[in-house]
């Protein structure tokens, strides 16, 4: 399937407040002034504008993810890696004993330009969804302009890792990426470098932190270094991760700097097991059947460390290895 | 004191804020707050803890992903020459490390080998490059180079890599267990 063979089904006429409607299957998605509401042929749901717009944000900038990412306790996709279920009320005990739940699998193509165009739609010439609360204009309100440049950023992924040459750049203020205002405070020297004649591509180092503290979005993890498929995905933590993310294999968190609060629940369920205090230095695995949102007090650093291969969903749903990191 | 502009939200910031780092010296650790489930499934530690109460240049798991690991490494006086067939990557979280990079006429491991092993004695081969990391910075260890760490005073590495017959596993001693 081809992007031109995709016909995005969206109302001919926007509706009383500007907005376009939409369907994808039987899912149906419509916005107001301050809500969003789903409709699929067993029920209904309203979410916060900003809060759909903020998850939206995030489900297609990052190709839906590893696993499944809840936009709350009832709406979400699950990413199979070639196609893409979308539900409303599959992890939710309550929905699931009320047989309200209802799935469908998409073609990842058909979602990922569905979605796409809900988010160019939706979103209006002040509304940042990646960026915090204290960063943006509002999501709120009838339809105003748009901010196409702020929804379509280009996903940073590090073949080997920043800085090496033909590799992906360090950020500067040239390249538009001032340092954020919660760290003016870090140190911005890059590190000295002496390679030899014939070296160059080979002897390469940057400066993480500083590097980090150029990002103009949050909750957003991309690649600065590569070991096979050992991926370091840190980013930059302000509010509320606007996603609930359930795992479909282990993934580490490493606390670079300040705090963030972590609240853990069962994947599938939603039942809490765990809150987890991060502070900077510490490690933490995140169990393959768990989901979790994290709150970050003042802008952070997280390193989020992932094993991107494509055979562990599979060995973790077929109980080949555990949903747990390592035994002890 | 809460000074600075007006924001979207209606409050204000602060006019200037505080970044906390951690070290050897000064760090605090987090911990799981258990409601229903088991410590030991989280794996949770702390680097500086962890390098606090490591030999130098030991190599202990802090993560581990399949065969992937991410190792505490507590950086003090001049570490063995080590090579490795995959790239790894070394990411100074405390004090100042020069690294030493010399290609290997001659790599003793085969190309499908993973994670490092130390050499015996120099290196031979053409000198690559040296580079000075401080706190936040990281560099990469080639595939087939020869390194080593040098660190006038004590500091923590945190490394990418694959585990190898150096790792150290050592989960009940530095996780949370209750």
């Amino acid at each position: 399937m081809t992007i031109a063979d995709i016909d995005v089904v969206k109302s001919a006429d926007v509706n009383g407040e500007g907005y376009h409607e939409f369907r994808l299957g039987e899912f149906t998605f419509r916005r107001d002034e301050f809500f969003v509401y789903i409709g699929w042929p067993t029920g209904n749901h309203i979410m916060s504008a900003d809060a759909f717009l903020r998850a939206l944000q995030r489900d297609v900038a990052w190709d839906f993810f590893y696993g499944t990412v809840n936009f709350d306790g009832v709406f979400g996709t699950v990413n199979h890696y070639g196609t893409v279920d979308i539900f409303a009320g599959r992890f939710n005990d309550s929905y699931r004993k009320a047989e309200l739940d209802y799935s469908e699998n998409v073609e990842t193509p058909r979602i990922r330009e569905t979605f796409k165009s809900i988010l160019e739609d939706w979103t209006n010439q002040t509304f940042d969804p990646f960026a915090s609360p204290h960063e943006t204009g509002s999501a709120f309100g009838l339809k105003n302009g748009a901010n196409v440049a702020a929804i379509t950023r280009r996903r940073v992924a590090a073949r080997r890792m920043v800085a090496v040459p033909g590799d992906e750049e360090i950020r500067t203020d040239a390249s538009g990426f001032p340092v954020n205002r919660m760290f003016s405070d870090v140190d911005q020297t890059e590190p000295v470098v002496e390679a030899e004649p014939g070296f160059e591509s080979e002897v390469a180092a940057f400066n993480l932190f500083a590097y980090l503290s150029r990002s103009d979005v949050t909750w957003n993890p991309s690649v600065v270094s590569a070991c096979k498929d050992s991926l370091f995905c840190p980013t930059t933590e302000e509010y509320i991760l606007p996603i609930i993310h359930g795992n479909d294999r282990v993934e580490w968190f490493v606390q670079l700097s300040d705090e963030i609060t972590w609240e853990v629940e069962d994947r599938d369920t939603g039942a809490v097991r765990s809150r987890v205090v991060m502070k900077a230095g510490d490690v933490c695995a995140m169990p393959a059947d768990i989901r979790h949102q994290g709150y970050s007090p003042k802008r952070s650093m997280l390193l989020v460390w992932e094993n991107g291969a494509g055979n562990l969903p599979e060995l973790i749903a077929s109980g080949k290895t555990p949903t747990y990191p390592v035994e002890f | 004191m809460t000074t600075g502009k007006p924001s979207a939200g209606g409050g204000v910031e602060r006019s200037s804020y505080v970044t906390r780092f951690a070290s050897l010296d000064d760090y605090e650790k987090g911990r799981v707050e258990l409601i229903n489930d088991d410590p030991r499934h989280y794996a949770f530690s702390n680097i500086f803890d962890v390098a606090s109460r490591s030999k130098p240049w030991e190599k202990v798991a802090v993560g581990k992903n399949m065969e992937y690991v991410l190792e505490a490494v507590r950086a003090e006086g001049t570490s063995e020459w080590r090579t490795c067939a995959h790239d790894e990557f070394a990411v100074c979280l405390d004090g100042e490390v020069t690294v030493e990079l010399v290609k290997l006429d001659s790599s003793p491991l085969p190309a499908d080998a993973e994670g490092s092993v130390a050499l015996a004695g120099e290196p031979q081969g053409p000198r690559m490059g040296r580079i000075f990391l401080k706190r936040g910075h990281q560099a990469l260890l080639p595939a087939g180079s020869a390194y080593r760490f040098i660190a006038t005073q004590t500091g923590v590495l945190m490394m990418q890599t694959i585990a190898g017959p150096d790792t150290q596993f050592r989960w009940a001693e530095i996780c949370q267990t209750v």
